[in-house]
């Protein structure tokens, strides 16, 4: 069964414990001018940053909070950047992460554009780049462990398991509670993703992307190269049909000329 | 021709031109030792740039010439076109030689570039566009060999001349398919393509515009190698090409309103945003105005035809770089404009296009020749 993880955000304090542990786990050096935490406009995923938390200052009844957001890869149930690789650099295992493959890689970046949440990022300054995102710490989860950043979150912002145990969790939180906004998000965007959040703000102020339609976007891709055998070969088909009879029918025409001359 | 020397004439223009190619050669070096972020303006909000936009999706369209001679002389057997035919089969396969030098190019692991081949990534649109070019450039360079015999290894020819008309439609089956997965890779970029460009018909889209650029491509290069070799092509060729074009562009028009309608997006054409300008400029003076040319007598001058040929082409271009970028741009949140570098190189390439068109037209029977393969 596929694991996921439930993010409660109204729980985060933003301490920034799971950024460094998502550093050392997969030990990535940290940066001073690429900051794990703050703001949105400071704190981004990089090449070098799987996962950030971006502050927010935000109005709410009739005065200001502060929420975090800890962003990384959703891990889709049926991810755009997967079905888009040519090359099978990314795949999707049976246990949930979106596991990229350095050695498949041609490097096109197609996976950048395909992704609707903006996830893969790029190594731009070396020589022979890769692309770069969060793995969900896979051997850890191939190994019944959580990720790095969720084990040792101390504000219980984190729930680990099945998805669909999750998604059920997530659901009976904000049907209890009418502080939080009655949508799980994750559940459809795009199909729906390994990483379900919860939050009493609304998505969109905390830099989610809350345009995105409920279909998987390889189905587009799919509805299209379906037809490609069929086209070819009938198109083929057609193609050797006209060469021959236009051939014939210029010479039956060249024919009828010598004829009547 | 067949006892001479190889010959290359050489003039102001070629000497700027080859003086362009050098420094393109310099960069494409430069850029494969270190890297693509010194070279290119590339960041995460924009991995795509000219190099894809104008070097590949454009290039590979504004080569839809040779698949259009292909169908019309060699399938259809319409003989009065034979004239153009060697022309802008060449032009297409020169055109996609740089595409293959574009891609290259652009891909981060360059010396990876055959794992597709064994690695398949067949959910992606991609994977059909990565197959079908290399395969068409393949058959493109084995029908050139029907040409290049007649001068060097001519025990070849006869196999050669043999082989045409299987490579010949074997060549028109890939391209049908890669010009409109050229566009069904946006299918993906449903949530960040503008709702003007993005379709579920956007690979058809891509073919038809795919197919009408090519008598117009063909219109521009005629009138350029005419003035230049002094070959005129009778203007009743081209404008029987050209009509041919016209009816596949009143398709295509047909079916951008249907699609609008269908979609219910008729507002976002007349915003008044960048989106809605450029989405009127490259219908209107890509589309509507050659239709107009292409029905009326101004089609009957050679000056009618070259001014269709310029506006289709440009309309394709701009269309192109309207999805790559204008589309793109609204959920990019970044910007991007190519460095001095990513031109260098995308004018470079046409220049060592321009080059290789003058030296082999000179050297090979291209312009003049009568007989016809099978």
């Amino acid at each position: 069964m596929a694991k996921g993880v439930l993010v409660d955000l109204t729980k985060c304090i933003g301490c920034g414990s799971c950024t460094v542990a998502c550093k050392l786990w997969n030990d990535m050096k940290f940066q001073d001018n690429e900051p794990t935490m703050g703001p949105v406009e400071i704190a981004k995923l990089s090449a070098n940053n799987w996962t950030v938390v971006q502050y927010y200052e935000i109005a709410k009844d009739d005065g200001k909070v502060w929420r975090f957001a800890k962003k990384q890869c959703l891990h889709c149930q049926d991810p755009a950047c997967a079905s888009a690789c040519f090359a099978k650099a990314l795949q999707k295992t049976e246990a949930g992460p979106v596991i990229y493959y350095p050695h498949l890689c041609v490097g096109c970046r197609y996976c950048m554009i395909a992704c609707p949440f903006n996830i893969p990022k790029y190594e731009w300054d070396k020589t022979f780049p890769l692309v770069s995102k969060c793995q969900m710490c896979s051997t850890k989860v191939e190994k019944g462990e959580a990720p790095a950043c969720v084990s040792v979150c101390p504000a219980g912002v984190f729930q680990y398991g099945e998805r669909e145990e999750l998604l059920k969790n997530a659901k009976s939180i904000i049907a209890q509670n009418s502080s939080y906004v009655q949508e799980v998000y994750g559940e459809k965007q795009a199909g729906g993703t390994s990483w379900l959040y919860i939050s009493d703000v609304p998505f969109e102020q905390l830099g989610f992307r809350t345009d995105i339609g409920t279909i998987p976007l390889s189905t587009y891709s799919h509805n299209f190269l379906k037809y490609t055998p069929v086209v070819a070969v009938s198109w083929g088909i057609i193609l050797t049909g006209l060469y021959h009879y236009t051939k014939r029918r210029n010479t039956i025409a060249k024919e009828d000329k010598n004829v009547k001359l | 021709m067949t006892a001479q020397g190889w010959s290359f004439r050489m003039t102001p223009i070629r000497k700027l031109l080859i003086l362009l190619a050098t420094i393109c050669l310099g960069v494409c070096i430069f850029r494969l030792v270190t890297g693509l972020g010194i070279v290119t303006n590339l960041n995460d909000e924009w991995p795509w740039g000219l190099w894809i936009g104008f070097d590949v999706l454009t290039g590979v369209a504004l080569a839809g010439g040779g698949y259009f001679t292909a169908i019309v002389v060699h399938v259809l057997h319409r003989d009065q076109y034979h004239a153009i035919a060697r022309g802008a089969m060449l032009t297409s396969l020169l055109g996609y030689l740089l595409v293959m030098a574009g891609l290259f190019l652009d891909i981060g692991q360059w010396f990876n570039f055959w794992r597709p081949f064994v690695s398949w990534g067949h959910t992606s649109v991609l994977f059909e566009v990565f197959w079908c070019v290399s395969c068409y450039t393949t058959v493109q360079i084995l029908e050139f060999g029907e040409i290049f015999t007649e001068r060097v290894g001519k025990k070849w020819h006869n196999a050669f001349k043999k082989a045409m008309p299987v490579l010949l439609i074997v060549g028109i089956i890939f391209p049908t398919l890669h010009q409109s997965s050229l566009g069904g890779l946006y299918l993906i970029a449903v949530d960040k393509l503008y709702p003007l460009w993005w379709s579920t018909l956007i690979p058809y889209f891509f073919l038809i515009s795919s197919f009408f650029v090519g008598p117009a491509m063909i219109c521009v290069e005629s009138t350029l190698a005419g003035k230049a070799y002094n070959h005129k092509v009778p203007v009743e060729v081209l404008r029987g090409l050209a009509k041919i074009g016209g009816y596949f562009m009143l398709l295509y028009l047909a079916l951008k309103i249907f699609d609008l309608s269908n979609r219910n997006v008729w507002d976002l054409v007349f915003a008044g945003n960048l989106e809605s300008t450029m989405f009127l400029l490259e219908l209107g003076f890509g589309v509507i105005i050659p239709i107009l040319i292409v029905f009326s007598g101004m089609s009957k001058s050679r000056s009618g035809l070259f001014i269709y040929g310029l506006l289709v082409s440009g309309g394709v271009i701009l269309n192109r770089m309207n999805v790559v970028f204008t589309g793109m741009s609204g959920k990019a949140g970044a910007s991007y404009f190519p460095s001095i570098w990513e031109w260098a190189v995308s004018i470079g390439l046409v220049s060592i296009g321009v080059l290789a068109y003058c030296f082999i037209v000179e050297n090979f029977r291209i312009l003049e020749h009568e007989e016809h393969h099978a």
